[in-house]
């Protein structure tokens, strides 16, 4: 009858045991410090959210106030001179902006479209080249253009979309290179199987199954583009007047709040919000129509 | 009766007509990928040949002089490299534990309801213009800062040295806070998307074992996100090391070493478009090589952080980004 009780122990459940002991004794000390620790990150995520919240809401209760028919009508006044708006920098800030876009889009995509296609040296490098210059101080970029454009043709609304467009061309290229590439391989096969030249399948296949991350891409590139300053400090030199050419200096958004923050007077610190505002909205509309427009074209494909 | 027609598919033809022969469509592609690689040689050799003055007349010594006085003929970089630095490193002090803590509680404790608006919110702040921060630093926060925040912090942390000198608002320490706030989302945006495509096996197995969600998080998901994380970390500090106009607003922009967290201080970008307008000759060169300094310091530092990235296999973060 003893003898069943003698069985000897396995060393294995043993150890189970000697675990599971060790779990349940430290179990009230783990759960306080899984709850200390998670707390900590609570109040980091407070932390992070009352300065952006707080940025968001003073924009927009100062900058409200700035808004007016004229302020979106009339070109700024000198200082003392009451009134005026920043219609010029507005006009000053679009034309940049469509100038840029329209030779940064197309170039971005076509060399988008190269990476995608390709493998190999050149296009691994050319790849680590986009990445690295998406990052790149842009005030560099803003003494490229100096050298490139305004040494040789004077400052000028142009000189100020060739800086905004070098910005942008790196992350069209990137944002189009991971779009075109997410099309699936057996779209393809299936188009080169019909015979289709490469061209064609690019643009029958390829460009609409990726266009809304193309899109995607291009708007965040433009809101980027569009909130640049430092550059444009370096290559629009500024236009109190409204001036649509290009080919003159222009005023712009962001240069015009740069310089009016630290004027004494205080109608013109009043511009500089409504502008600051203004800037924001815009971002912030073409960021969230890029999502909502994507959304929108994957839903309709389905 | 009635014949049936068969419609050609009229696609088909334009496709042919349309269409570049496949050498032709090949060969415009590599045209644009080689115009974009002469671009980036172009911007590189441009501000080192316009830079190279300033080294032939003043050596290699002049980037670790201390002195900026172009009037005699000093054109000392330190004070700006320093305060580039200085005010880089208060940012990710800041901005690393915080944008951790914020990311871990995005990713896994805010409830699944609220996680998609919050995230995407993050998200749209790193697209706020700098020029923005920049406003809202000078004019709303130097204020709270010389009359509260700076005589707070004199008080309890003034042993440290760190606060000696008057309470300026615009100074080193509300640049480098004004980069954290900057560089926060960033941070967030991408350490969430590494910690969340940490497999969901590895985490169910752990707690199957009886682990607190903190041991999870630090033993499991963490050690698996570090790399990516890292990364994150480096592009952050990037971004941080180029802000121009946000820094210049409100740093203060002296051109001495500072003494103080206290003290007003400049940065290489911010000596760049301070002094740009008026310089000529030698000085002009100077800072066209400050700008090189700066842009061989982001290539660096941007290069670390792509590698970074690219080795957790997240291809695109950072470029929906933007930055």
């Amino acid at each position: 009858m003893t003898s069943v009780l003698e069985v000897p122990v396995d060393p294995i459940v043993e150890r189970r045991r000697a675990v599971q002991a060790a779990a349940t004794a430290s179990l009230g000390r783990r759960k306080l410090g899984s709850r200390v620790a998670l707390g900590v990150c609570w109040l980091f995520l407070v932390i992070a959210v009352i300065p952006l919240v707080a940025l968001v809401f003073y924009v927009t209760a100062k900058g409200l106030p700035a808004w007016n028919a004229e302020f979106f009508t009339h070109s700024t006044t000198p200082e003392g001179v009451p009134g005026g708006g920043v219609w010029n920098a507005i006009v000053g800030t679009a034309v940049i902006t469509v100038v840029a876009t329209a030779v940064a889009v197309p170039l971005g995509l076509l060399c988008g479209l190269f990476l995608a296609e390709s493998d190999g040296r050149t296009a691994d490098a050319l790849r680590f080249t986009a990445d690295v210059m998406t990052g790149i101080p842009s005030i560099t970029v803003g003494i490229f253009g100096y050298i490139a454009i305004v040494r040789n043709f004077g400052y000028s609304g142009f000189a100020g979309a060739f800086a905004v467009g070098f910005i942008m061309l790196p992350v069209i290229i990137r944002a189009g290179e991971t779009a075109f590439r997410g099309v699936p391989r057996s779209l393809n096969e299936a188009a080169m199987a019909l015979g289709a030249r490469r061209a064609t399948i690019a643009r029958k296949v390829v460009v609409p199954t990726a266009l809304p991350g193309v899109i995607t891409g291009a708007l965040l590139a433009i809101a980027r583009g569009l909130g640049e300053t430092a550059p444009l400090l370096l290559t629009i030199f500024g236009n109190q007047y409204l001036q649509w050419n290009p080919t003159k200096p222009m005023a712009a958004l962001p240069t015009l709040i740069y310089s009016y923050s630290s004027q004494p007077y205080a109608d013109l610190v009043q511009v500089a919000w409504g502008a600051a505002l203004l800037l924001m909205a815009v971002v912030l509309v073409l960021s969230i129509g890029s999502r909502l427009l994507a959304a929108y074209l994957r839903k309709e494909r389905r | 009766m009635t014949t049936i027609e068969t419609p050609v598919p009229r696609q088909t033809r334009r496709g042919g007509r349309w269409s570049l022969p496949d050498n032709g469509y090949r060969g415009l592609l590599a045209v644009t990928a080689i115009l974009f690689g002469a671009l980036a040689v172009w911007f590189l050799v441009a501000i080192v040949l316009q830079a190279k003055p300033a080294f032939a007349t003043l050596g290699f010594g002049w980037i670790f002089g201390r002195v900026w006085n172009p009037s005699h003929g000093l054109y000392g970089l330190l004070p700006f490299i320093l305060g580039t630095l200085e005010s880089t490193a208060i940012a990710v002090a800041l901005a690393f534990p915080i944008g951790l803590g914020t990311a871990i509680a995005l990713a896994f404790l805010v409830p699944s309801r609220v996680r998609p608006v919050l995230s995407t919110t993050v998200e749209l702040l790193a697209a706020v213009p700098s020029v923005v921060y920049g406003l809202w630093g000078l004019i709303v926060l130097a204020p709270i800062f010389r009359d509260t925040v700076e005589p707070f912090l004199t008080s309890v942390l003034g042993w440290t040295g760190l606060f000696n000198g008057p309470n300026n608002g615009p100074s080193l320490l509300l640049a480098g806070v004004i980069l954290f706030i900057m560089i926060l989302p960033t941070m967030v945006a991408i350490s969430r998307d590494v910690l969340i495509v940490v497999p969901v096996e590895q985490v169910e197995g752990a707690m199957a074992l009886g682990a607190t969600r903190w041991q999870v998080l630090r033993k499991v998901v963490l050690p698996g996100a570090r790399t990516g994380i890292l990364g994150a970390f480096t592009l952050a500090t990037g971004r941080a090391l180029g802000e121009t106009v946000a820094v210049a607003m409100v740093i203060g922009n002296s051109p001495y070493i500072a003494h103080s967290l206290k003290s007003s201080a400049a940065t290489i970008p911010s000596l760049i478009v301070n002094n740009f307008g008026e310089s000529t000759g030698t000085q002009l060169s100077a800072i066209f090589g400050a700008g090189l300094v700066l842009l061989v310091i982001g290539i660096l530092v941007n290069s670390a952080a792509r590698w970074l990235v690219w080795s957790t296999g997240n291809d695109s973060a950072g470029v929906e980004l933007g930055r």
